[in-house]
């Protein structure tokens, strides 16, 4: 099965490079960008675990590794 | 005292951390390969500067949670001391053996450069032999050195004096000019609530020999070296 793990900067913290890029897409013409932040696209691939129990290992995955929750914040999108 | 220096794949102060042990200070010391979780025959752990495991996910996330890494807290709980400079505070953070997370520097550059620090907290075992208020030169070497924590730890961090060094200018005022990364609250270096564990981003085994234009960094390596002596964890061991 495969997964999708969503991991953004929480609210509230600055996201220089959201930043930059969006003082770029200024320079590119594109004014009414007001805000912009970067996050990341974690693609997972699966074997021998389906629905609600995939979902707990993804969850145990972030915790201990995928994500820092000091400064980030996430969602798991099971994709079948 | 016994010092290993710990080296992850892309790890690349580790050299510069063995050539002032041995060379510099004289004292016995040898790499710690990150596989490795046996560390009964070290006083002090150094993870140096570089970028483990290419930083990928977050820079020290790999290494965080690599064999040695895992092994520390029962290191630290039998009395061991642990120092991470630069890549190796960022795997400290990310190992949770200290608090808040290092980000990408809110200048965007990456910053090599000199900077002083002022001494926060002089009553630690790798502090004692600095002054409260003391000034310290040391280069900086990194991309991502912006400390963060939320307020709730940025209080516990004040309350009990695990801020040990803040960027400030030549004079010791703690400016914003004089921060390089955007570090909240011009943090550079905090230890733990034991004490027994420093992370900073600045790279003291750059600053210890007069050719590389000064020796602030020694201060560091001597109030360890005084530190187990005195409380006798050295000879106990």
């Amino acid at each position: 099965m495969k997964a999708r793990v969503l991991v953004r900067l929480k609210p509230g913290i600055l996201d220089v490079q959201g930043a930059s890029v969006r003082r770029a897409l200024h320079g590119l013409g594109f004014g009414e960008v007001q805000e912009l932040r970067v996050g990341k696209v974690l693609e997972l691939e699966l074997d021998g675990v389906v629905g609600e129990a995939a979902r707990q290992r993804i969850e145990e995955m972030c915790a201990r590794l995928l994500t820092n929750p000091v400064i980030e914040d996430y969602t798991v999108e099971v994709l079948a | 005292m016994n010092f290993g220096v710990v080296v992850f794949p892309g790890t690349w102060s580790d050299c510069d951390f063995h050539y002032v042990i041995s060379e510099v200070l004289r004292q016995p010391v040898r790499y710690v390969w990150h596989r490795d979780r046996q560390l009964d025959d070290f006083d002090c752990l150094i993870l140096p500067g570089g970028f483990s495991y290419g930083d990928y996910l977050r820079a020290g996330a790999v290494a965080g949670r690599s064999p040695v890494v895992e092994a520390l807290p029962e290191f630290v709980a039998k009395g061991g001391l642990v120092l991470g400079s630069c890549n190796g505070f960022q795997i400290l953070c990310e190992a949770k053996l200290l608090p808040g997370a290092l980000m990408r520097n809110e200048c965007l550059q990456y910053r090599c450069q000199s900077t002083h620090l002022r001494v926060e907290n002089a009553e630690t075992p790798f502090t004692r032999l600095m002054r409260p208020g003391q000034i310290l030169k040391m280069p900086i070497s990194h991309g991502e050195g912006k400390f963060h924590a939320d307020p709730e730890t940025l209080r516990r961090l004040r309350d009990q004096k695990q801020i040990v060094f803040r960027y400030c200018a030549e004079d010791g005022r703690v400016v914003k000019d004089a921060n390089p990364n955007g570090s909240l609250d011009n943090i550079a270096g905090v230890i733990n609530e034991e004490g027994t564990v420093l992370g900073l981003m600045p790279h003291p085994e750059r600053a210890s020999e007069n050719a590389m234009g000064g020796t602030d960094g020694l201060l560091i390596f001597h109030s360890l070296l005084g530190s187990l002596v005195e409380d006798g964890s050295f000879l106990k061991r």
